[in-house]
C-alpha cells in the first residue's frame, strides 16, 4: 500500500465543485438553492450592479484626465463584490482590500471619500461614525488576520456581527491569509473570508500560486469550511455569503469563500498592460460570463428590469459621480500640520517641536 | 510598599489594569494557563478568566493581527512577543499597521495597544532571542518605545503604556527580570512616556544610557568616582520619543556625555541621542560625544557573549576618554 496517494488530493478537490444558481443564460439551474430575496431586493442588487459597473467606467476615465489617484478596476468583480455585501448587516464589519472600495462605499462610505481616498487625502480614510469598515488595506495578507481580531471581539462583545474580509488569489499564497484563517478557527470567531479569484495576481496567473486546484480547499488546513462558488453569479456569492453569515452567527465557526471572477480591465491604472500576460481569448471566454449581462437576463425574465430602468440608474451613477468629485475637489489642501496631528492622541516633543516650525511656514 | 523584581512588577502592573477596565485584554504565546514562559503574566487568567487572559497559535504575526482587530472593537490589547527577536514575523502589524492607524483613518481609529516583549543579553539564551531591536521600532513613526531598568520604573511605564491610546512597545530586559529586587508601591501609579529619569547626579560627564546598560553605567560611575570623575547617570526610559530636556539640562551642566547601548553600534538609538545633543548643544560640548555599543557583528553564539556585550569597563574607558579629550 502506497501510504502517499494522490487520491487523498483528488478526493479533497471533490469536495470543492463550483456552486452556482444562475447560468449564463440567466436560467435558474439550483432551484433549492435560490435566496429568499423580495422583487426590490432582486432589482436593487442589479442597481448596485450597473452603478459601480458605470462607476468603474467613469473613475477610469477619471484617473486617465488625472482626476483621481490611485485606482484598481472593478469591472467583472460585481457579482463577487456586491452579492456578498449585500448578504451582510449594516453593523457587520468589512476589511477590504486595496480593490474592494465598492463593498464599503454601498456599506455607507460616501462617494467622495472614495475618491479621496483615490487621491490620497486623509480625508478619505475619516470612517464617518458607527460605520463599520476600515481603509482599503495596501499589504496583501494584513486584513486576514486583524479580521481574526475583529471576529473575536465581536464575539467578546455579544454582537451578532460578523466581520468580512476579501483578497484576491494571490493574497491567498500570503503567510497572513493563513494565520487569519486559522486564528479564526481556533477562536470560532464570526469570520468570513473571501477570496475573489479573478485568475491573476497582476500578470501571475493563479496556476503559479499554488498546486492546489481550487483555493477555497485551502479552507482545510484551517479546519473550517470553504466553499467555491460562480463568482460572476450574484444569487450564488449572495447566497454563500448569507449562509456563511448565518454559520458564523450560530457558533459553527468562520467560513473561506472563494468566488470565481474576472477583471476586465487592468489590475490597476498604474501602467498595468494586461494584453502583456492575458489572451483575447480569455477575455471573451469571459465576456461571455459578464455577471450584468446574466443578472439582466434573468430579471427581464421575470419582468422587474427594463431599459428604462438601467438607463435610471445609468444616469443616476453619473449624476452622484459627479457631485462627489465636485464635493472631493473641495476638501482642502492637506498641510504638514494636519498630518503631524492625526499622528497620536498627544503629541510628543518632536512632533510639538515640528508642528511648530511648520505652523511657522505655512503662516508665512 | 513591597520588595519586588522587575517581573513582579511587571505582573502587578498588568494585574491592575485588567482589574481596572475590562476592555483589557492580555494574550500571547503561553500566557494563560501557563502565566508566561518567564512567569510574567503568572495568575493573571486564573483570577481574570480566559476571555481576558488567554493563548493564542503560534504565530506572531496573527497576534498582531488579533491585536489590530480587537482594538478595532474597541478592547485594549496587552499582546506579548514571547522574544523580540521574533519581531520580523510581526513586523508589519507593528510597523506597517497599527503606528499608523489613527493616521491613515484621519484620527477616527485608534490603537490602544500594548506589546510587550523580552530581550536582552547575559542569559546565555538560544539565537533570536536576545538582540536589542528597539532601533527599528524607535524609527517607526506613530509608535512609542518604552524600556524600564527597575520594578518600579516598570510598573509605573507599563501602566501608563497600557492606557495610552495609541500603540506604545513596551521591551522587557531577561536579565533585569529577577537580578534584584526594590521597592514598588502596591497601589496603582504611572511614571509619564517620554521622560527620562536621573538614577545618579553628577557635574563631569553625562552618560545616556537605557535597560541593562543603565546598571553597568551606574557601576561604571562608582569606578570613575574613584578616580575623580563625577558622572551623572541619565536613564532614558523612553528611547522614542527621547526626553531632551533632561538629556540638554545634562549636557549644559557637564558638557560632556556619552551614550551607551547594548546593541551594536550601527542599531539601538545612541546615533539619534548624538545628533540631537549635537543639534542643540554643540556649543556647550568640551568634547565629541562618543558611544559605547555593541561591535557590528550579528548577536553573539551564547558562550561569546561576555566578549561582546558592553560592560562597565567599556564605559569607564570611553568615559575617560571623553573626560581627557
Amino acid at each position: 500500500m502506497n501510504v502517499v496517494s494522490t487520491k487523498t488530493i483528488e478526493k479533497v478537490e471533490e469536495q470543492f465543485e463550483a456552486f452556482q444558481i444562475l447560468d449564463e443564460q440567466g436560467n435558474i439551474i439550483n432551484e433549492a438553492a435560490m435566496p429568499d430575496l423580495s422583487d426590490e431586493q432582486l432589482q436593487e442588487l442589479m442597481k448596485r450592479m450597473v452603478y459601480t459597473r458605470i462607476w468603474d467606467q467613469r473613475a477610469i476615465s477619471l484617473n486617465r484626465q488625472g482626476r483621481l489617484g490611485f485606482y484598481a478596476p472593478v469591472a467583472g468583480q460585481e457579482a463577487s463584490m456586491l452579492g456578498s455585501q449585500f448578504a451582510l448587516d449594516k453593523e457587520d464589519w468589512i476589511l477590504p482590500g486595496y480593490r474592494d472600495v465598492p463593498q464599503i462605499v454601498w456599506h455607507g462610505l460616501p462617494l467622495y471619500q472614495a475618491f479621496l481616498w483615490s487621491r490620497g487625502h486623509f480625508q478619505g480614510g475619516q470612517i464617518p461614525d458607527g460605520l463599520n469598515i476600515v481603509v482599503p488595506q495596501i499589504i496583501i495578507g494584513a486584513q486576514i488576520i486583524q479580521t481574526a481580531g475583529v471576529a473575536l471581539g465581536l464575539k467578546r462583545r455579544g454582537k451578532e456581527n460578523i466581520a468580512i474580509t476579501y483578497t484576491g488569489d494571490g493574497g491567498a499564497s500570503q503567510g497572513d491569509f493563513y494565520e487569519g484563517m486559522n486564528y479564526a478557527g481556533a477562536y470560532n470567531a464570526p469570520a468570513v473570508f473571501i477570496v475573489q479569484n479573478n485568475r491573476f495576481a497582476i500578470s501571475v496567473p493563479v496556476e503559479k500560486q499554488s498546486a492546489a486546484k481550487t483555493i477555497a480547499q485551502k479552507a482545510v488546513a484551517a479546519g473550517i469550511e470553504g466553499i467555491q462558488v460562480d463568482g460572476m453569479d450574484v444569487l450564488a456569492v449572495y447566497t454563500a455569503t448569507k449562509q456563511a453569515r448565518d454559520r458564523a452567527l450560530s457558533g459553527e465557526g468562520p467560513t473561506l469563500i472563494e468566488t470565481l471572477c474576472y477583471r476586465y480591465g487592468p489590475h490597476t491604472m498604474a501602467g498595468d498592460d494586461p494584453t502583456r500576460y492575458r489572451t483575447s481569448e480569455l477575455d471573451d471566454e469571459w465576456a461571455k460570463k459578464d455577471p450584468l449581462v446574466r443578472f439582466r437576463k434573468f430579471l427581464e425574465g421575470k419582468n422587474l428590469w427594463n431599459e428604462e430602468k438601467e438607463n435610471e440608474v445609468v444616469e443616476k451613477a453619473k449624476e452622484d459621480i459627479k457631485e462627489a468629485i465636485k464635493k472631493a475637489d473641495a476638501a482642502p489642501k492637506q498641510k504638514v500640520t494636519d498630518l503631524i496631528s492625526i499622528m497620536f492622541e498627544e503629541l510628543p516633543n518632536n512632533l510639538r517641536e515640528q508642528m511648530e516650525e511648520y505652523t511657522a511656514k505655512e503662516s508665512k | 510598599m513591597a520588595q519586588m523584581t522587575m517581573i513582579q512588577a511587571i505582573t502587578d502592573a498588568m494585574r491592575n489594569e485588567l482589574k481596572n477596565n475590562e476592555d483589557v485584554l492580555v494574550f500571547g504565546e503561553d500566557v494563560g494557563q501557563n502565566g508566561g514562559v518567564f512567569r510574567a503574566t503568572e495568575g493573571l487568567q486564573k483570577e481574570f478568566g480566559e476571555e481576558r487572559v488567554f493563548d493564542t497559535p503560534l504565530a506572531e504575526s496573527g497576534i498582531g493581527g488579533l491585536a489590530i482587530g480587537l482594538a478595532l472593537t474597541d478592547f485594549r490589547p496587552v499582546m506579548e512577543i514571547q522574544f523580540f527577536g521574533f519581531l520580523f514575523e510581526v513586523m508589519d502589524s507593528v510597523a506597517g499597521q497599527m503606528n499608523r492607524w489613527r493616521y491613515r483613518s484621519g484620527g477616527k481609529q485608534t490603537m490602544p495597544i500594548t506589546i510587550r516583549s523580552p530581550f536582552g543579553g547575559g542569559v546565555k539564551t538560544p539565537e533570536m532571542h536576545a538582540d536589542s531591536l528597539e532601533g527599528l521600532v524607535a524609527q517607526t513613526p506613530g509608535i512609542k518605545v518604552v524600556i524600564p531598568s527597575t520594578p518600579y520604573d516598570a510598573k509605573g511605564l507599563l501602566i501608563s503604556a497600557i492606557r495610552d491610546n495609541d500603540p506604545v512597545v513596551f521591551l522587557e530586559h531577561m536579565k533585569l527580570y529577577r537580578s534584584f529586587r526594590a521597592e514598588v508601591p502596591e497601589e496603582g501609579y504611572t511614571i509619564p512616556l517620554g521622560k527620562a529619569d536621573v538614577k545618579r547626579e553628577g557635574k563631569d560627564i553625562t552618560i545616556v544610557t537605557y535597560g541593562a546598560m543603565v546598571h553597568s553605567s551606574l557601576k561604571a560611575a562608582e569606578e570613575l568616582e574613584k578616580e575623580g570623575i563625577d558622572a551623572e547617570v541619565i536613564d532614558l526610559r523612553t528611547i522614542s520619543p527621547l526626553d531632551l530636556d533632561t538629556i540638554l539640562a545634562s549636557v549644559e551642566k557637564t558638557n560632556r556625555a556619552i551614550v551607551v547601548q547594548e546593541a551594536q553600534k550601527q542599531a539601538g538609538i545612541g546615533a539619534n541621542v548624538v545628533a540631537e545633543i549635537t543639534e542643540r548643544a554643540i556649543l556647550q560640548l568640551e568634547a565629541p560625544v562618543l558611544r559605547v555599543a555593541a561591535p557590528d557583528t550579528v548577536y553573539p553564539f551564547a558562550a561569546a557573549e561576555d566578549a561582546w556585550l558592553p560592560d562597565y569597563a567599556d564605559i569607564v574607558e570611553t568615559a575617560k576618554k571623553v573626560v581627557n579629550f
